[in-house]
Formats: structure tokens, sequence, C-alpha cells
């Protein structure tokens, strides 16, 4: 996984508030047995003004000049300014996979849905959660500046705007320890083996059914 | 000791070990898999050179590409064909037990591992699916995972995670006449809203959900992820444990014996704290309609379409105004006089038999309307299938106008090819309303099966509790 340390990133903003997976990665893309290549089709129903399928040739496609990610002043962003609720409904990882193709290393947002905000996570991508008069006063401040950066700091758990103003962010230490260090969850997992080993043994005595 | 809920219960007896930050290793006990969410799964595990911990924990069935009509000539579309055949693959390759798209036992994920009896009270059960949390209805902890999380149960058995808050969910009374646990779920989604759950695994409690059957407790908790919980769950009882006696997965004999008393210790302890408490009056719950494109969007179906203006917010006034557009409302227009041009009745929310028998008797004897151009029964799985079929409700859904499918996901996400056309309007019996859900354009009504029958026939909502 790609480690995340500090980001100074452009900001687009996507101001809905229950923006689910379905419309960050529509269903017939995830036919697709790959973890890459969804950067294309993050927002397909939003983005573009036809309806898109798999193999087709994206750079060909007419895009929705009226949808915000396609304006020219947010190409390149890699900061999500969104609202309430983000990343909800079905599982699909595909959502993290697309946005992170699409170039985005961070989400701001007042509050997500819990799969989507663990599967970024596992992805190099940084979910924060921020209270929802601040995540207004970036809206405001992202709408007024073109070309409007922020800069996120994992290690010290801030964001920093132009201006100076320094908002801080709850992260769990787990989480950030893994993302500092870009660390792999399953190699972790297995350094504990004798435990999982330990643990599975008193169950399968404790509950044999749960064995047969 | 002190009282613990359910969720403290299962979550306790699960843990294998403890990070400083309370992040825990907690052990899973059933895997089901499925074609959409696991390839890259298998692919992770193949290029670490890892084997799968425990084989017989995982149980896989392709659902969501599946056709419902001409499985005999295949898959036609070869992108959805390649994933079903990579699931084949995967699962022969490493001895996996899979129902393959042939196999009577084929269905919904979430259908299946009930009715195998592969969901068990007391186990944790994952799924790639955020549905899983219909298998809470065994008094199980049952939540859907992403991909990465896939592989990581498939290499080591556990994943890595922190205790939820608890909330309770009471419905204490008796539900009116045409109601179900489908108008409960979305009552209560409406009440709390589609994050209302989130940080949270929901226990439901109360008089209305003991009276439930299994597939009313598999409906409800099926949509605690709607409201934003990963996790729903009801506590074990007789109603539980005669549904899985004589399963082909459950416990038989001496062991039956044996889980059945412990599977009786889980329920929440008298004077159990929950982080939050969420009270509704069975009596007072009418049946439900979605009007928007989230499920939190919804009011009784004797209600009307709301107005942007009277909205709590101004997020929420854009909104309501955006979702009004897309469905092709107008505010104030009353719910009974929505127009609607499909009708799907199927989905992990609303396949099971019971869900079945309760829409064949509204359609029994009577005829879909002319404006309806396609009204479908999907079943959950070729066992509700056959079982329907040996009741005659095949041919009461085919005499009133309905068409009989094959099992699978079907419309209520419309990865195969039933879907609706841009436009069009669906009473549908599935779980999330979402823009472009059910097809591109496509204007989704989520409401409980009965509902859905009643609307195929007048051609419009009605009120089923008015029958």
């Amino acid at each position: 996984m790609r480690k995340f340390t500090v980001l100074d990133g452009l900001v687009t903003p996507l101001d809905r508030a229950n923006v689910d997976t379905d419309a960050i990665i529509p269903k017939q893309f995830l036919k697709s047995i790959k973890r890459s290549g969804f950067g294309p089709n993050a927002f397909d129903e939003w983005r573009y003004l036809d309806h898109g399928e798999p193999g087709m040739d994206n750079s060909k496609r007419p895009l929705n000049k009226d949808f915000v990610l396609n304006q020219p002043r947010y190409q390149g962003a890699q900061v999500l300014l969104a609202r309430e609720n983000f990343g909800c409904g079905s599982s699909r990882e595909h959502a993290p996979w697309a946005l992170e193709d699409y170039g985005l290393r961070a989400i701001i947002a007042p509050s997500f849905a819990d799969i989507f905000f663990n599967n970024c996570f596992k992805n190099g991508l940084l979910p924060i959660r921020l209270d929802a008069a601040s995540v207004d006063a970036l809206f405001k401040a992202v709408e007024a500046t073109p070309g409007y950066r922020l800069r996120i700091d994992l290690e010290q758990q801030t964001i920093t705007a132009p201006d100076g103003t320094v908002y801080r962010f709850e992260v769990e230490a787990f989480r950030k320890h893994c993302l500092l260090n870009g660390l792999d969850d399953i190699g972790l997992t297995l350094q504990h083996v004798d435990e999982i080993k330990v643990y599975e043994q008193k169950r399968r005595e404790q509950q044999p059914w749960l064995f047969a | 000791m002190s009282a613990k809920t359910l969720y403290d219960k299962l979550w306790d007896s699960h843990v294998v070990r403890q990070e400083a930050d309370g992040t825990a290793q907690i052990y899973i006990d059933r895997h089901l898999v499925h074609e959409v969410t696991s390839p890259q799964a298998f692919e992770g595990l193949r290029l670490a050179h890892r084997k799968p911990w425990r084989i017989a924990s995982m149980l896989a069935v392709a659902d969501h590409n599946v056709p419902t009509t001409g499985r005999d000539k295949g898959i036609a579309d070869p992108i959805s064909r390649l994933q079903v055949e990579t699931l084949d693959q995967n699962c022969e390759e490493l001895g996996i037990t899979e129902f393959r798209m042939a196999d009577l036992r084929q269905g919904i994920v979430h259908v299946i591992g009930p009715e195998q009896g592969a969901t068990l009270p007391g186990m944790t059960v994952v799924c790639g699916d955020s549905h899983t949390s219909t298998h809470g209805a065994f008094a199980a902890l049952a939540f859907g995972i992403g991909t990465s999380e896939v592989e990581h149960v498939m290499a080591t058995q556990c994943l890595l995670m922190k205790q939820a808050k608890a909330m309770q969910v009471l419905v204490e009374g008796v539900l009116g006449k045409g109601v179900t646990a489908k108008d409960i779920a979305l009552a209560v989604i409406g009440k709390i809203g589609t994050a209302g759950g989130t940080g949270y695994a929901i226990e439901f409690a109360g008089s209305a959900i003991r009276a439930l059957s299994m597939e009313g407790r598999m409906t409800l908790c099926n949509m605690a992820i709607e409201a934003g919980a990963r996790a729903g769950m009801i506590a074990a009882d007789d109603t539980t444990i005669s549904y899985l006696k004589g399963r082909p997965f459950a416990p038989q004999g001496e062991s039956w014996d044996k889980a059945v008393a412990y599977w009786r210790t889980l329920h929440s302890d008298d004077g159990a704290q929950f982080d939050k408490v969420v009270r509704l009056a069975a009596a007072e719950i009418k049946p439900q309609v979605t009007w928007g494109t989230s499920p939190e969007m919804v009011v009784a179906v004797d209600g009307r379409v709301p107005d942007p203006a009277s909205a709590p917010d101004e997020v929420k006034r854009q909104d309501w105004a955006r979702a009004l557009q897309y469905m092709g409302l107008t505010a104030n227009t009353p719910i009974s006089e929505i127009k609607i041009d499909k009708v799907f009745i199927g989905s992990c929310t609303n396949a099971r038999i019971e869900d079945l028998r309760a829409a064949a008797a509204v359609a029994r004897g009577k005829h879909v309307a002319a404006n309806v151009k396609l009204a479908m029964v999907v079943p959950g799985s070729g066992l509700v299938k056959q079982q329907a079929e040996h009741e005659g409700l095949d041919k009461m859904f085919v005499a009133a106008g309905f068409e009989w499918r094959d099992p699978g996901c079907s419309m209520c996400l419309a990865m195969n090819d039933d879907r609706l056309a841009p436009g069009e309007r669906c009473a549908s019996t599935s779980n999330r309303n979402f823009e472009g859900r059910q097809g591109p354009g496509g204007r989704t009504h989520l409401v409980s099966p009965e509902m859905a029958a009643a609307a195929a026939i007048a051609g419009h909502f009605v009120d089923v509790s008015k029958l």
C-alpha cells in the first residue's frame, strides 16, 4: 500500500450529501476482475453525457460540463471536499479504487459511511472527518479561490489552509500507523499466527459444530 | 459480571487479541463469497503465495451477474461470464464449496446462507457485500466488508476492527394489517436517516420484532446498512432455533442440543446499556413508499411527496429538490397517484418464500394493470423457487401477468440484463433507490412485497392496509 505522510493538494468540491458508492462507480464497471483502471469511470453517470460501459474509449465520450469535477479549475485535484454520509451504500471497494485511480489521495467530509471509510485506509486514501461548520467554511473558500490547495499532515493530524487556518482531525492510532508506513494489514495479522491458532483451538473445543 | 448487550457477547467471544488503541483482531467463523468482490482477493492471495486459512469456513455462489431467464444458454455478456467463471475456477482450484449456476441450491448469497444453515447463532459472518447484515437475524455478528478485507479473512481468518457503539431499536406492539418487516425497516430509516446508524451496531428488539418470522427478521436486518449500521441483529429464540433445525449445515444430534443450549444465551441481558435507544410503536407504522433517491426519503402510502421548501436545512432542501427532479415528481403529489411502469419482486431483502406467498396472495385472481410494462418475480434461490412452485405460487403469478424468473440479484442492482430504461418508474421490493441503481435514469420506489404486488395490479401505489 502507498504511504500517506504529507499532501499538498488541489481541492475539488462535491456539494451533495449521501453520495453513494453506486454513484462513485456504477455497477457495470464492477464486472472487472482487476483492481486498477476504474479512474476514468469514477462518477460515470454524472461525469459523462452518454451511458458508459466497460471497454469504451472514455477519452472520446462527451463530458458533462456542468459536473463540478469536469471544470478546468479542478483538474488534477488530489483532495475531495464532500458532504455528510459520503460513500454510503454498497461495500464495493471499487469505489476507493476508482477515486484513487482518478488521482485523489484524501477526502474531507462531515461524515462517511462505515464500510467505505474502512476501505479507504486499505488503499492509501485518507478519509478525514471534520465538523460540518469547518466543512462549510472550506466549501466557501474553495468556491471563492481558484487554485485552492490544502496541506494535509497525517503525522501532525492537521489540515492547513492557505490563509494559515489549521484544522485538527482525529484518526485512530493503528490506522494512522499503517497509513504512515504503507503497511500491509495481512502481513501484520500474520505476525500473530500462534495467537490465531490458540484461539481457534479453544473455539473448536467449545463450539465444535462450527468446525464440522 | 455486568449486564451485556447481544453485540457485546458476540464481540467479546471473537476477540483474538487487541492493539493498544483498542483495535481488535476478530475471528471470523463464516465467509460467504460471491463473484463480484472476490476475484481481486483471490488474485492478491496468489500473488503473495498465500493459501486460505480455513477453506471449510467458506461458501461461494454467483448471484449478481447471473441471468434470470434462458439460463441453459449460459451468460451472454462476455465480461459477466468471465467474472462468474473466475469464481468457478478459484473455488475449484482451492476446494471451496460453491453452488454453481445450474445447482438447485444456487441463489442470492444472503438467502442461501440461512437457507442452508450455514449462518448460525453466535457466529461472525462476513461477505464482500454490504447486505451481509441480513445474517444478524440469527443472533450472529454479520457485516459487509471490502475486497481487501475479503483477502484478509481468506488469509488469516481474522479482521482488524474496533468495536462499534450499540444501538437498540425497540419496536413494541402489534403491526397493523398489511404492514411488514420491510415497513418497519423503512420507518426506522425515515426516523433516524441513512447515516443514523453510522458507527453503531443495531439490535432490533421488542414484542413486534419477536413476533416476526425469520424471513421478516432477515428483511429487517438486511436494511440495517441502509440506516448506516454495518451490522443489525436480533436475539435468538424459539423462532430462530426451529428455523435452523434440520438445515444441511446446521449441527445435528448431540451437537445440536449443545449448540441450542449456547444459542439460548444469545440475547441482551436485562439492564444492558446501549449507547442509543430508538423507539417505534408498531401500531403507528403504515405501509411505506420511498419517493426519492435515498432510502430515508420515505413516507407512508397515505402521504404526499414532500415539498423541498419544508426541508429542515439547506443541504437537505437541495437534496430533496434534486431527488424530485431525478424522480420526475412534483411536491405535494399524493403517493397513491404515482403511476408505475415496472414491478420488481425479489432481492436479498424480499425474495424468500414468505415474501412470495404474501405477494401472491395480493395478486391471486387479479391481473397486472395495462400501464405496467413488466412485473417480474425473482425468487431468492433455486430452493425458494422450487418451494413456491410446489405451492402453486408460480401459476398464480403467471396467471396474473407476472413473469416468473430464475434466482439472482437481478434488478436490485441491474448488473445482469434486468434493468429499467431511463425514466421508467418501478415499484421494487429491493433495498436501494439510488440514482441509476436499477438502470441508468431508472426511478425506484422501495416497498414491501404486498405493496409491490398491489401496485402491479392497480398500476399505481395503493394502501394494502385498506384492501
